[in-house]
């Protein structure tokens, strides 16, 4: 770790203020990604702006029935919280599928948005990559490229976003409120990451001075009909080579409204409101949904080794919309996929 | 990559109450609560496997929660309640996670061991899991390259009362 200052942030005007300051300067709250890159030289903030006492620990239900979700509230007990529980439960289960006991203890929820990719050229200081070092080069496009993109990639990288919370947020239409010099702003989530284009090291749109206040989500939370399946190489405690958070409406059988949103897949959690708007109306039968995982996969390309992502990811997306539709949703402990 | 900077940090004084125990620090920014603990107040129960969050060697509770000592900077943690592996036991009784594990042949090697059970002691705290499959699932963050995985999930259905 390079050595830093460090400041203890008073408040939101403060952070911000402590932000303009010194550039260079990160902010820290749980720290679980930030100090393991400073552990391996990706960042190498000059200050570490210590924001993990400020008042954003709330849950609060807002005034059209969505809730509002401070920053600064643990993973584990967002999880855990009686409002996620019975109504976003599909939150919940994203949570908890991601990480371990104590890294949910210790991430805050604006943190987890803000992680970056566990791409192993990002994190390896003497390779080239475009996301670290701008310019570089990609190494993963020719070198080992099995755990990437398949969506949304460019000619200048093909790291996917590793949050699991991200990809259920996706599909409620969650927003981020966002603290800024001069007010506030709200941006939707799906908004916030962005694709990697020529800009990959840009991996959000958070501009100088900004800071995640709050997530809101809206009211519908899909509570009856929704599942998050998450496919990866050991059972617990690995990042998605695959994961699919399916979110149904129905009526009888019919399709009322459809949510589906991808993980491990590409630069952001992945929606397609094509997809979305072809089974709305229709039966809720595996002929619709994978007519819905073509439309989601649509321009999916491989490199050498991830070509295996297209075919998971389509039956994948048939299975999670199976068990939402059925309302037996993926346990997260239970590791039987039904 | 900009804009490091050269000065010398100062040490910032910090305090903790570790195993009940109230300690004063005098540390630079950049101080692991895993080095806090070991280097600067030798308790060495504590271990460190990877030092990137990656194996729970390092787990301790932090006013009462479980998380990765290694990924913690110990001055963002100035006026917290530490409990570590040296701490669980009381007037000579070990902590019945203690108790279980060696009821349980619950480690081969050992590195693990603390970071196991102070996971366990977490996770009995939280009250969320009632079986075997949750406790291998709220558990994973502990890895045992000895694999005594069997038995270290039965000593935590020991330590909870159940069969
Ligand atoms: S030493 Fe902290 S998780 Fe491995
Ligand atoms: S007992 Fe050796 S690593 Fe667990």
């Amino acid at each position: 770790m390079n050595n830093f200052q460090y400041s203890r942030a008073a408040d939101v005007a403060d952070a911000i203020r402590l932000l303009a300051a010194n550039p260079g300067a990160r902010l820290i709250a749980g720290g679980t990604n930030l100090i393991d890159l400073m552990k391996e030289n990706v960042e190498r903030p000059s200050r570490l702006i210590d924001i993990s006492r400020l008042p954003l620990r709330k849950v609060e239900e807002t005034a059209d029935g969505g809730l509002r979700i401070g920053a600064l509230v643990p993973n584990s007990d967002l999880a855990y919280h009686p409002l996620i529980e019975q109504r976003y439960p599909l939150l919940a289960s994203a949570i908890l599928a991601g990480a371990s006991a104590q890294l949910r203890n210790m991430a805050s929820v604006g943190g987890n948005l803000m992680q970056r990719t566990r791409c192993a050229y990002f994190y390896d200081t003497a390779t080239p990559c475009n996301k670290r070092n701008p310019g570089t080069g990609c190494s993963a496009l020719d070198g080992l490229n099995r755990n990437h993109a398949i969506l949304g990639t460019s000619a200048s990288c093909i790291a996917t976003n590793p949050s699991d919370m991200s990809v259920a947020l996706a599909a409620l239409g969650a927003l981020v409120h966002i603290a800024r010099p001069s007010g506030e702003r709200t941006i939707a989530l799906t908004d916030f990451h962005r694709l990697p284009g020529d800009t990959p090291h840009v991996d959000v749109n958070l501009g100088a001075g900004e800071i995640i206040i709050a997530i809101e989500l809206p009211p519908l939370g899909f509570a009856q009909n929704y599942s998050y399946l998450k496919i990866r190489d050991r059972l617990s405690y690995a990042f998605a080579l695959v994961s699919v958070a399916a979110a149904l409406e129905l009526e009888g059988n019919a399709i009322t409204q459809a949510r589906i949103a991808l993980g491990g897949v590409a630069h952001k959690p992945w929606r397609s409101l094509e997809a979305e708007a072809a089974l709305r109306g229709q039966a809720a039968t595996v002929d619709h949904f994978s007519h819905a995982a073509d439309l989601l996969l649509a321009g999916a390309t491989a490199r050498a080794h991830n070509g295996f992502k297209i075919e998971l990811a389509r039956r994948a997306i048939v299975r999670t919309l199976t068990q939402a539709a059925d309302a037996t949703p993926q346990s997260q402990s239970h590791k039987k996929i039904a | 990559m900009a804009d490091v900077t050269h000065e010398i940090a100062e040490r910032i004084p910090i305090n903790l109450v570790v195993n009940g125990v109230r300690r004063t620090l005098d540390l630079v920014p950049w101080t692991t609560l895993l080095d806090a603990l070991r280097d600067h107040l030798a308790l060495t129960g504590t271990k460190k496997g990877c030092d990137h969050g990656q194996c729970g060697a390092c787990t301790v509770l932090v006013d009462g929660r479980r998380v990765n000592s290694c990924l913690t900077l110990a001055i963002m943690k100035d006026g917290a309640e530490i409990t570590t592996v040296e701490g669980l036991a009381s007037d000579g009784t070990l902590h019945p996670l203690q108790q279980a594990f060696i009821d349980h042949d619950a480690f081969q090697c050992g590195y693990c061991t603390s970071g196991q059970i102070c996971s366990a002691a977490g996770l009995l705290a939280e009250g969320r899991a009632a079986d075997a499959d949750e406790i291998r699932e709220l558990m994973s963050g502990n890895l045992c390259r000895c694999g005594a995985y069997p038995n270290i999930v039965a000593a935590i259905q020991q330590a909870m009362g159940r069969p």
